[in-house]
């Protein structure tokens, strides 16, 4: 009852010895998930924690370990090096959490990665997270709990928000994907909810996008065609002006496009509904699924 | 990050993207002297701030015209003179205008035809995409909507880069032939250079002109960097003239608070971009104005909550102010810590509503609670809106 990690998932922290690198490992450790080695550069043999070992190289890591899932915190400047060395190492699942990453590095790392197994999510996101058996993320694990909801959010507060809802009403959730606030992405939305619809499991969708783009569209005229199951969106920006980088590098309105109303409007077309304000997402969820 | 039309000439200068000749001056002298030494009988003078339509615009001195031809250095001089230290009012600054620091003296050219030539990261295809068509000197937006088949759209593959066939299929597509086309073909080649070597998101040339001497120039342009990639071009990142910019948002990044001014008089403060938006959202939706975007970060500091609330509060339009935190890894405490260290700093003259949950939860509440200052708690999103929406109303 999930999709892309569960408790087989055997995870690698690319950039672990670093601040924030090491705060999450140790969180994700916290919270049950396996993770089996950490990268740094010329800290080979270390061990974090006393009992994570430290390689040089992810070739090395994945060797040593079989590590299938890598969570990267290495610095904006590096990050997209880091994302094609666990390409090239083979590593299946590439979750990147930096942020700040240049938009002609992961285009370049982008047009690699079309030729290598490995899925990418983010970056510049919060992580992936299957409750109760792994967290890939800087996410609050307490926010969430199993059960049959999946998440995909191009936010991370705004799907905590979301979570939250959910699981203070008693819903828990089958896994939560942050897929990332910038232009160019590993995992859009659509590739997100082809993911869920093969998962059993997963009975009803939650989609948080935001203006932008028209990622969200397409996820939208997909669930039209192929989707059955109930899916409840909202759409981040409806009041942001136009031209104006709205924080997250992707979240821009141009050319009178990627807007919030344009966004919504083919939601509902494709028999979306679509929730009014962030407080409310998860009643409106409950409320389909109540019927 | 926008930048001036001279600074853009700079860049085209150095890429080998042929552009008339011209130079940037601060004083009359400066501007006679500039205009002297492009030894030409026909010189323009244009007045240098970020706004459009500065041709049509007026000066609150009363003179007409941000953009002004004239034959000799003496008349330029007299035109910078009149330009310069004043304030131009266009269409696009506002009724406030816009003071003019430098103006830009070049050679001035007879257009014979004009062309539309852009170079933009696509982000459907995640590769950069040229954007053409003949329709030039007019917005793009609406030729694309009227005549959407004059525009061409060509994909730029992310690791060979535009390869010279293309520039020369995209010449001829604008009906360059002969020696034009060579020279537009190497013109769109080096733009492509600049493009990717400068880590912009979108160079426009609007309008790229065929002069009467049958030269290929790129007149006037538009940039837009990505802001990711700042830190690896110090050139740009000095190009910045922080009196366009908001002095909210100045003050803003110098600690590293993404914020941007809006119209309204409710203020927000949020961590995380999504969250953020979405409380604007919901601001507008409980019947309020959100007064700007601020998203404090995911690991805000106690002085970047500080320094974030004195420019929320030293906003004049704002009638109060609502703080909405999911502490993930933003620890609620510290943020609660931030606010109360801020009110105590500024003191408060709005009233201010603060919704926290997350990470450390109870803390941040005791703490903003024994801290007895005047801030209204709110358990949940809508409830916050809600309040205040009415304190802005009332207050």
């Amino acid at each position: 009852m999930s999709i892309l990690v569960d408790k087989n998932t055997r995870l690698v922290v690319q950039g672990i010895t670093g601040s924030s690198g090491a705060y999450h490992a140790h969180g994700c450790m916290e919270y049950g998930t396996n993770v089996v080695a950490g990268v740094t550069p010329g800290k080979g043999g270390q061990m974090f924690e006393g009992k994570v070992p430290v390689f040089d190289t992810v070739y090395e890591a994945r060797k040593q370990t079989g590590c299938n899932a890598t969570m990267i915190f290495v610095p904006a400047p590096f990050a997209a090096d880091a994302i094609l060395e666990a390409a090239d190492a083979g590593v299946e699942l590439i979750v990147c959490i930096t942020e700040g990453i240049p938009v002609m590095d992961m285009m370049r790392a982008q047009t690699v990665l079309k030729e290598k197994k490995s899925r990418l999510i983010g970056p510049n996101c919060p992580g992936i997270i299957t409750p109760g058996q792994c967290k890939i993320g800087i996410m609050p694990g307490y926010i969430h709990k199993p059960g049959y909801i999946g998440v995909i959010s191009r936010s991370g507060t705004l799907t905590y928000e979301a979570v939250w809802q959910l699981t203070q009403r008693g819903y828990g959730q089958s896994t939560c994907i942050g897929i990332g606030g910038d232009p160019i992405n590993g995992t859009s939305h659509l590739e997100a909810v082809k993911l869920f619809s093969e998962d059993p499991d997963t009975a009803a969708l939650i989609l948080i996008g935001e203006i932008g783009g028209t990622a969200e569209e397409e996820a939208a005229s997909w669930i039209k065609e192929h989707y059955d199951r109930p899916v409840v969106a909202f759409i981040a920006g409806a009041t942001a002006p136009p031209g104006r980088r709205m924080g997250h590098a992707g979240a821009i309105v141009s050319g009178g496009k990627g807007t919030a109303a344009g966004k919504i409007e083919a939601l509902r077309e494709a028999g979306i509904a679509v929730a009014e304000t962030p407080a409310s997402i998860g009643d409106a969820l409950i409320e389909i699924l109540k019927h | 990050m926008n930048i001036h039309e001279y600074q853009a000439k700079q860049l085209f200068e150095r890429f080998n993207v042929a552009t008339p000749k011209g130079a940037p001056a601060e004083t009359p002298e400066e501007a006679e002297k500039i205009a002297t030494s492009l030894n030409t009988s026909e010189l323009v003078v244009k007045a240098q701030i970020h706004a459009g339509g500065r041709g049509k615009g007026t000066f609150t001195n009363g003179f007409k015209g941000g953009v002004k031809l004239c034959q000799t250095p003496a008349q330029a001089r007299d035109l910078a003179e009149k330009m310069l230290g004043q304030t131009l009012v266009t269409h696009q600054t506002g009724p406030a205008g816009k003071v003019v620091r430098k103006v830009l003296i070049a050679a001035s050219v007879d257009i014979e035809r004009e062309v539309y030539f852009a170079i933009l990261m696509d982000r459907a295809s995640g590769m950069p995409v040229v954007v053409a068509s003949t329709e030039g000197g007019v917005e793009i937006e609406k030729v694309a909507e009227e005549h959407p088949e004059k525009i061409v759209r060509e994909p730029v593959h992310p690791l060979l880069g535009l390869q010279p066939f293309q520039a020369l299929k995209l010449g001829r597509e604008l009906n360059f032939e002969g020696d034009q086309l060579k020279a537009a073909s190497k013109l769109f080649l080096n733009l492509y250079k600049l493009f990717v070597s400068l880590d912009c998101s979108m160079v426009e040339i609007n309008p790229l002109v065929v002069t009467d001497k049958g030269e290929v120039l790129a007149l006037d342009a538009k940039f837009n960097f990505d802001d990711n990639a700042l830190y690896r071009h110090e050139e740009i990142l000095q190009m910045r003239d922080v009196h366009e910019e908001d002095p909210r948002e100045v003050e803003a990044s110098k600690f590293n608070l993404n914020y941007i001014g809006l119209e309204g008089n409710i203020a927000c403060l949020v961590n995380g971009a999504g969250l953020a938006m979405a409380t604007m959202d919901i601001i507008k939706y409980a019947g309020g104005r959100p007064a700007n975007f601020l998203d404090v970060g995911g690991g805000a500091s106690e002085q970047q909550a500080t320094e974030a609330f004195k420019i929320l509060v030293s906003d004049k339009n704002v009638k109060a102010i609502l703080v909405n935190i999911f502490g993930g890894i933003m620890r609620c405490d510290v943020i609660a810590q931030g606010i109360i260290n801020a009110v105590k700093a500024v003191s408060l003259p709005v009233p201010l509503v603060v919704r926290l949950e997350g990470t450390n939860v109870a803390l941040g509440k005791k703490l903003l609670e024994e801290s007895k200052l005047p801030i209204e708690a709110a358990s949940d999103l809508a409830e916050a809106a809600k309040r205040v929406v009415a304190a802005a109303k009332t207050g």
